[in-house]
């Protein structure tokens, strides 16, 4: 019985960490795409903030510096995809794909000229990355039946960006329901027409909006290259984005919902890992790609049929042209 | 509210003491080569409801427009309560306590209504605060307006008529003093529309200056205290409404223009090419436009369908042409009934030899990113070339020709038809549709927005098919059109057919008035009666806009 209990405990714990990136990225498109503009650019800002965290830390040796770096990355690829889709009024989807291919291009090759390594970033340690914070009494609890384990193997023992990705969750439902700022963004995206009639300027907020996206995004990449893994390899976010986009049409553009779809997605993760090299009953052991294919199977499935009527946003995907 | 309200003469005397509520001074505004607004004077008394009418297209959501501070106007001055302005954005217009409801309602959906209304209004970066004001602020408003709305509600649950009270809160929550209404009862149901007139009666006797923009003459006749007549962009005339009559206002609107020349011989129709039977349609909204309408068009004649714009022309034209699905009814196409119904209907249609030049070019004529070529053998593109291929060479070797017979300039194939004016684009679509010799020719306001020289080139072209013993059947908002060119007028007014006439003997002042729906109605003389239908969503404003490339993307 304890058995099962630990291994749903670490089941579980992989699947927080796994659903962090997921997490900070769909937060990330809720942003943008709530104020209109589609942001399937988001696998590439993964990316390469990711790629830009971790050679900053490899260089500078400082996690903090390296988190710097992977928004800034994030922030000059949002600039691009702000000024082609706001400014220029560009396709977006167009300028996003640009981004991903851009990003792929640009850390494999980046990183093969500056480190030698076939694109990785060197291993990174210590104060290199982002380590675990153990939280208060999770050594003293650890061996209290039940709550021990869930305190101080679950809840304990994450690094500081995981965290940050639990707390954007309420942030972002307070500041899109309970501010001027929130209020403004969910109309641009809607019917950016009835803010320009009320005198709001719609290229600002949507490019405010990209904003936060990057930071979020920024912060999501580096997280996978200097606080889950110790360096950066080659495409290391591995559709991440696109599944974000996806938990964020499957939580119809609401932050709790986003955050419960992120824990499913990363559930799914972890229980792929786990379920290698598994004998099942009748069946015996299934192929590891067999197994690595489920999430992906699952997140068409209930994006075919499960999730009812998702609407998007009105007003995303469309450049604003004002009438005059 | 006061028990004692003032009537109508007092409320004048009154209103002329202060200073105007807005003056408008010799304002011009141009889209490219239309004139919109010419040389514009107007002066709204503070505390009135002042009406605007106009056909569509006479100028007058546009200058409401140069008044919110949509357009900027070319010259002219603007005086809100006896201080010049310069109104630059609907934000300065809103500042100098100018509201609009837009014919078209800028609300957010999804949102409730609170949040509509206090959205680009906020005190504070929380929504707290600004939410509880607003709710107080919205219950006052309420009892003292009848605007009542749940202030939770969502957008998209509530009726057209409460959507508009909406956009009347919103512009009296951001302190508008003068309110403007653009065409307000063109999407209410009639007790939706008493309702609204109830509401603005309140507002004008609680010293808010309202501005009425439509064309139903019965609405000005039962509010307004004083109504400026619009026509082809200019002001006709401004006048008290107790001192004129619906057949006054109509004639203004319509105008006597000077008749246009057009040689014309003698009518020959032969036998019936096209047959319209007990037609009804119905609009997006399902709302009959079209009520049991019957009429015939011979071989070799031109029957004219003549109407204030709005009163269901564009409903039968895309019935009869198969871009609208008929509620009931029959098309008989050369003794053939024909089924309009589906997307193929157009298509089915034009097999049988009726062609059709739609009412709005830009929308239904032409694909305007297209090149000439393309645009003319739109809708025939099957006829060039075997099955995937397209024979690009002769399609364009007949665009050629075309444009040698039509005369249409730049006589350049390979030219965007964005690129061409309205007058040349007019007559691509002429050309297209007329040299596949068909029998029946539908034309939808053949020369709206084009200039004089083409007019009368198209003219004539309509004649010509007519000599040729074609049957066709043209609908247009110019009555001298409509004279010049029908050998019978059939004057169609809120989706019914309400006369015949013979151009030759008809008289003006008559026609004007069955156009105006004001025959053998004793009630609609000058009494306070609500109209009992519903005009269309009419798109006066896109219409005005200047077509650039970037409208169509």
């Amino acid at each position: 019985m304890m058995g099962y209990y630990t291994d749903l405990i670490l089941i579980l714990d992989s699947t927080v960490r796994l659903a962090i990136p997921l997490i900070l990225a769909c937060l990330a498109g809720l942003y943008s795409e709530r104020a209109g503009i589609v942001d399937i650019g988001l696998e590439g800002k993964l990316l390469g903030s990711a790629f830009g965290a971790a050679a900053t830390a490899a260089v500078t040796g400082s996690a903090w510096l390296g988190l710097l770096a992977g928004v800034g990355v994030a922030l000059g690829m949002s600039a691009i995809h702000g000024i082609a889709s706001i400014n220029l009024k560009g396709n977006q989807t167009i300028s996003g794909v640009a981004l991903n291919f851009l990003a792929a291009g640009l850390t494999t090759f980046l990183g093969q000229s500056w480190f030698h390594r076939g694109g990785f970033t060197p291993q990174l340690s210590g104060d290199q990355r982002f380590g675990p914070i153990t939280l208060p009494f999770a050594p003293e609890l650890a061996n209290v039946p039940v709550i021990g384990g869930l305190y101080s193997e679950l809840i304990s023992g994450h690094n500081i960006l995981a965290y940050a990705a639990f707390i954007a969750v309420p942030v972002t439902a307070w500041v899109l329901f309970s501010t001027r700022f929130g209020l403004r963004l969910r109309a641009v995206g809607e019917n950016p027409k009835a803010l320009d009639t009320a005198g709001i300027s719609v290229t600002r907020l949507r490019y405010q909006a990209l904003i936060i996206t990057a930071v979020l995004v920024g912060v999501g990449g580096t997280y996978l290259s200097i606080a889950q893994s110790a360096g950066f390899n080659n495409n290391m976010s591995a559709g991440r984005g696109y599944i974000a986009l996806a938990a964020l049409i499957f939580a119809k553009w609401k932050p709790w919902p986003a955050l419960a779809t992120c824990l499913l997605f990363g559930f799914l993760d972890a229980l792929q890992f786990r379920l290698q090299g598994v004998q099942f009953p009748y069946i015996g052991e299934v192929p590891v790609q067999a197994i690595q294919v489920l999430p992906y199977l699952l997140t068409i499935i209930l994006l075919a049929g499960f999730i009812g009527r998702a609407v998007a946003p009105k007003a995303s995907g469309i450049p604003y042209t004002k009438e005059r | 509210m006061a028990t004692l309200t003032p009537n109508p003469e007092q409320r004048l005397a009154t209103a002329a003491a202060l200073p105007a509520a807005i003056e408008l001074d010799g304002i011009n505004k141009h889209f490219g080569p239309v004139h919109a607004n010419r040389d514009i004077h107007l002066t709204v008394q503070r505390g009135t409801v002042h009406g605007i009418v106009g056909e569509n297209g006479a100028g007058k959501s546009t200058l409401m427009s140069i008044l919110y501070g949509f357009y900027t106007a070319d010259s002219g001055t603007i005086r809100v309560g006896g201080k010049t302005v310069t109104i630059t954005d609907s934000r300065h217009a809103l500042a100098l306590g100018i509201g609009m409801v837009h014919q078209h309602f800028m609300l957010v959906d999804n949102f409730t209504v609170i949040e509509n209304i206090v959205l680009g209004a906020e005190d504070s970066a929380l929504l707290g605060r600004t939410l509880s004001k607003a709710r107080a602020q919205l219950k006052q408003l309420a009892t003292d307006y009848g605007l009542e709305v749940d202030p939770d509600a969502l957008i998209e649950d509530l009726s057209v008529g409460q959507q508009q009270r909406v956009e009347i809160l919103k512009a009296l929550y951001r302190g508008a003093d003068i309110l403007i209404l653009d065409e307000p009862t063109g999407v209410l149901t009639p007790a939706e529309a008493d309702h609204l007139f109830r509401i603005l009666r309140k507002l004008r006797d609680e010293g808010k200056t309202i501005i009425l923009i439509t064309h139903k003459l019965r609405e000005i006749m039962a509010i307004t205290d004083q109504v400026s007549v619009m026509r082809q962009g200019a002001m006709v005339k401004t006048l008290t409404t107790s001192e004129t009559s619906p057949g006054e206002l109509a004639e203004l609107m319509v105008g006597r223009r000077v008749l246009l020349r057009v040689e014309k011989g003698p009518a020959n129709p032969g036998k019936v090419m096209l047959g319209v039977d007990k037609l009804v349609v119905t609009d997006d909204m399902g709302v009959p436009r079209v009520k049991s309408v019957s009429f015939e068009v011979r071989a070799g004649e031109i029957v004219g369908i003549a109407g204030v714009a709005g009163n269901g022309q564009s409903e039968l034209l895309e019935a009869i042409s198969g871009m609208r699905d008929q509620s009931s009814g029959q098309v008989i196409v050369n003794g053939q009934p024909v089924s309009a119904f589906g997307d193929d209907g157009a298509a089915r249609l034009r097999e049988v030899g009726l062609a059709h030049v739609p009412e709005d070019r830009l929308r239904m004529g032409l694909v305007t990113n297209f090149f000439e070529w393309e645009n003319a053998i739109l809708g025939y593109q099957n006829d060039y070339g075997q099955g995937l291929a397209l024979d690009v060479g002769r399609a364009k070797a007949e665009a050629r020709e075309r444009i040698a017979q039509y005369d249409i300039r730049p006589a350049n194939t390979d030219l965007k038809s964005a690129n061409f004016s309205g007058g040349n684009q007019q007559k691509i679509v002429l050309a297209r549709e007329m040299e596949r010799n068909p029998d029946v020719l539908i034309v939808g306001q053949p020369t709206r927005g084009v200039d004089i020289g083409a007019i009368e080139f198209i003219h004539n072209q309509i004649i010509k098919m007519r000599d040729a013993g074609k049957a066709i059947l043209l609908v247009s908002v110019e009555l001298d059109e409509i004279r010049a060119l029908s050998d019978r007028i059939l004057v169609l007014f809120d989706g019914e057919i309400v006369g015949e006439a013979d151009p030759a003997t008809a008289d003006e002042g008559e026609l004007g008035l069955l156009m105006a729906g004001v025959h053998d109605r004793p009630d609609a003389q000058g009494s306070a009666r609500l109209p009992e239908h519903v005009t269309p969503v009419e798109k006066t404003l896109t219409e005005m806009s200047p077509k650039t490339d970037q409208d169509i993307r």
